[in-house]
């Protein structure tokens, strides 16, 4: 396919007029599409490599050469769950510890106060809980869901990231993108096609 | 390149995998899997078995509705709860339920844990079942205090009178265990639901769909650094599910098994109680998929090949828990002691000794006769008639080991124990709330993973050609 150079306004602030009756339409970035998990993995590596830093693979299921190419290696939530795992236990255990020790004093067949071993279950329910919902709340905050709308929801062609076809956008914020410059670089990368987004 | 080397490239250093049953029969490619099931969903249609079952759930919801009502006004004297037995159906459709629903967690955590792929086309029709089964389990302790507005006593909370929990019970263990085990198994759920969600909003058909699903997909949108996040969150969660619902039903046989009830109080019980919920989970599961993915025509992703390997598990756990049957009885001879061996000639002789053997012929003697043969492990009718045999065997285990309580210690203390018929409505009405919701899910979500079956695809088909998250997740 050739490519059809067009320059994208808006990536620079210099050329967005703000004053006009109809304000141009800013750019999100470039997206290009591609048929295999393997070509848009390839070309992650490629844009990875000629210095690209704001840029994202989309793909229906987890491709994970992509996000090793990205430089993505290894997520976060483990320490994130990890930590709110431990916050749960300490919580469940000495709430159990002072409850029954302090705030209530109960004595049950001369048993000390501390009896450790009848908290251990609570402790444990606890830490599952909190690490459960430190996953699902860390993940959310980290990938900055939810939200409703996304300026890559303005493609078409995107429709089929969660279905069979594997995307790679660059965005405009990116300092090394250029309109031309990047297209151009994009389509030899052997896509599909090539999409300007709109914000 | 031959389909096994392209499946292999990504393994690294890993030995090669060996050639296994194809887990999605035909030619599926990434757009007809989401087609198949998603059209499920997104089509306005329903089969004509869809309309029955949930008719009949709903029809027995209502059931539920009048006896909680008349529960209510009246309180639980209604039901034919007393000293001695003063848990009865309660309880004992509590376990059960509880049981039920441990299936879904081990298929989706523990069977991911262990590589299992097969699991990929039964852990989400199973975790719901979890969910709803959860539901219908946690209704019965809150019925059964009488005053349920009151049921947040339960929990730690500052109150005016000072008073706590005492966390040295193994009921207030319950209470931690049930609620962490119903929101996890929700986080958990709703964790793999997210990309399917995501899916449906891409393909709706309508703008209310597209609405919808929307919402509930949160904006995702597949990027790859989401991926690697969520990848980890999946398989973390799936390392503290396994220990969860082990412990879960651990707690529940220490409602039993703490207290000096002769035959309760056996070490036995935690594995035999963890054993018991497997075998009936899973008969539920193979009970209601059956009829389903015939309605459905999903035979090309709930295989023969699946229904061979549960069949295979529930013999396995049929077998563990008639060794529990066994020792219960071995250890009472074997241990001398006058209360066991007595509570338990009560319990094979005495007035509801029906009960025992019927628990033995429905839960051991019938199943694990015939669940040898790949035939009727792979034929409709067979199953169909084990998995009901187990499920009504496992509530009469739960029955058996309740009813316990009208023969132990010292004869003056026997007493009797019988259902009413309102013990039975809401019996039959949590049946009926568990199909409703049940059904309601087939309508309205994916019953299969979408994304989960496209990776599994072999990479000639376009899929991932394995399950990243058993294989590599960073």
């Amino acid at each position: 396919m050739t490519p059809t150079v067009t320059p994208a306004p808006g990536h620079d602030t210099h050329a967005a007029h703000g004053h006009g009756p109809a304000p141009e339409p800013t750019v999100f970035g470039l997206l290009a599409e591609f048929e295999t998990a393997d070509g848009m993995s390839e070309a992650a590596r490629k844009v990875q490599a000629a210095g690209y830093t704001r840029y994202d693979c989309f793909s229906p299921y987890p491709v994970a050469d992509a996000a090793d190419a990205m430089n993505f290696p290894k997520s976060e939530m483990g320490a994130v769950m990890f930590t709110g795992g431990l916050t749960g236990a300490c919580t469940g255990f000495f709430m159990q510890y002072y409850l029954n020790a302090y705030g209530y004093a109960l004595n049950v067949g001369g048993r000390p106060y501390l009896s450790w071993p009848s908290f251990i279950p609570i402790t444990f329910e606890m830490m599952v809980l909190t690490a459960a919902l430190t996953g699902l709340f860390g993940l959310m905050a980290l990938c900055g869901l939810p939200r409703y709308h996304h300026p890559l929801f303005n493609s078409k062609a995107f429709d089929r990231a969660t279905r069979d076809r594997f995307f790679l956008c660059i965005e405009a914020i990116d300092p090394k993108y250029d309109a031309a410059a990047t297209r151009a670089f994009l389509n030899d990368l052997h896509p599909v096609q090539v999409e300007e987004v709109p914000e | 390149m031959a389909t096994a080397e392209l499946n292999n490239a990504h393994r690294g250093g890993l030995p090669p995998e060996p050639e296994m049953h194809p887990l999605v029969l035909n030619k599926h490619g990434l757009v007809s899997i989401g087609d198949a099931i998603g059209g499920v969903v997104l089509n306005t249609k329903h089969p004509r078995g869809w309309w029955l079952g949930f008719l009949a759930g709903l029809a027995m919801l209502q059931v539920l509705a009048i006896s909680v009502a008349w529960l209510f006004y009246m309180g639980v004297g209604i039901w034919g709860i007393n000293v001695p037995v003063a848990w009865g159906f309660a309880i004992v459709n509590f376990v059960w339920w509880i049981g039920i629903g441990h299936a879904g967690t081990l298929i989706s955590a523990v069977l991911l844990l262990m590589h299992q792929k097969w699991r990929t086309s039964i852990n989400r029709f199973s975790e719901a079942m979890t969910i709803f089964a959860v539901m219908c389990a946690g209704i019965f302790p809150l019925l059964h205090m009488g005053r349920p507005w009151f049921a947040y006593w339960l929990y730690p909370f500052p109150n005016v009178a000072g008073v706590w929990p005492q966390f040295r019970s193994p009921l207030t263990w319950d209470v931690f265990a049930v609620t962490t085990y119903f929101t996890v198994s929700l986080v958990f759920w709703y964790i793999g639901l997210i990309p399917d969600l995501a899916a449906l909003r891409d393909q709706a058909r309508t703008k209310w769909q597209r609405l919808l699903y929307g919402v509930l997909a949160l904006g995702w949108r597949g990027s790859a650094i989401h991926w690697r996040r969520y990848e980890k969150v999946y398989l973390i969660l799936g390392g503290i599910s396994t220990p969860l619902v082990l412990s879960v039903h651990t707690v529940v046989s220490f409602d039993f098994a703490v207290s000096i009830v002769p035959l309760w109080h056996a070490t036995i019980f935690p594995p035999f109680f963890v054993a018991g919920a497997i075998y009936s989970g899973f008969a539920m599961v193979v009970a209601i998929a059956l009829p389903v993915r015939r309605w459905y025509k999903l035979e090309d992703f709930f295989t023969d090949h699946h229904m061979d390997i549960m069949g295979k598990v529930m013999l396995a756990t049929g077998f563990l828990v008639t060794y529990g049957y066994f020792s219960e009885a071995w250890m009472a001879w074997y241990g001398h002691t006058l209360y066991e061996w007595g509570t338990t000639m009560e319990r094979m002789f005495g007035p509801y000794g029906w009960s025992y053997w019927a628990l033995i012929i429905t839960n051991c003697v019938f199943p694990l006769t015939f669940l040898w043969s790949k035939k009727i492990r792979t034929s409709f009718f067979w199953m169909e008639m084990i998995c009901i045999s187990v499920l009504i065997g496992m509530w009469f285990e739960r029955y058996v080991i309740v009813i316990t309580l009208a023969r132990e210690y010292i004869p003056a203390q026997w007493g009797k124990y019988a259902p009413t018929n309102w013990d039975y409505a809401t019996m039959i009405g949590s049946m009926g709330l568990f199909l409703t919701l049940f059904f309601l899910f087939l309508r309205y979500l994916p019953m299969i993973s979408i994304t989960e079956m496209r990776e599994l695809l072999p990479r000639k088909q376009g899929g991932g050609g394995g399950h990243s998250i058993m294989e590599n997740a960073p």
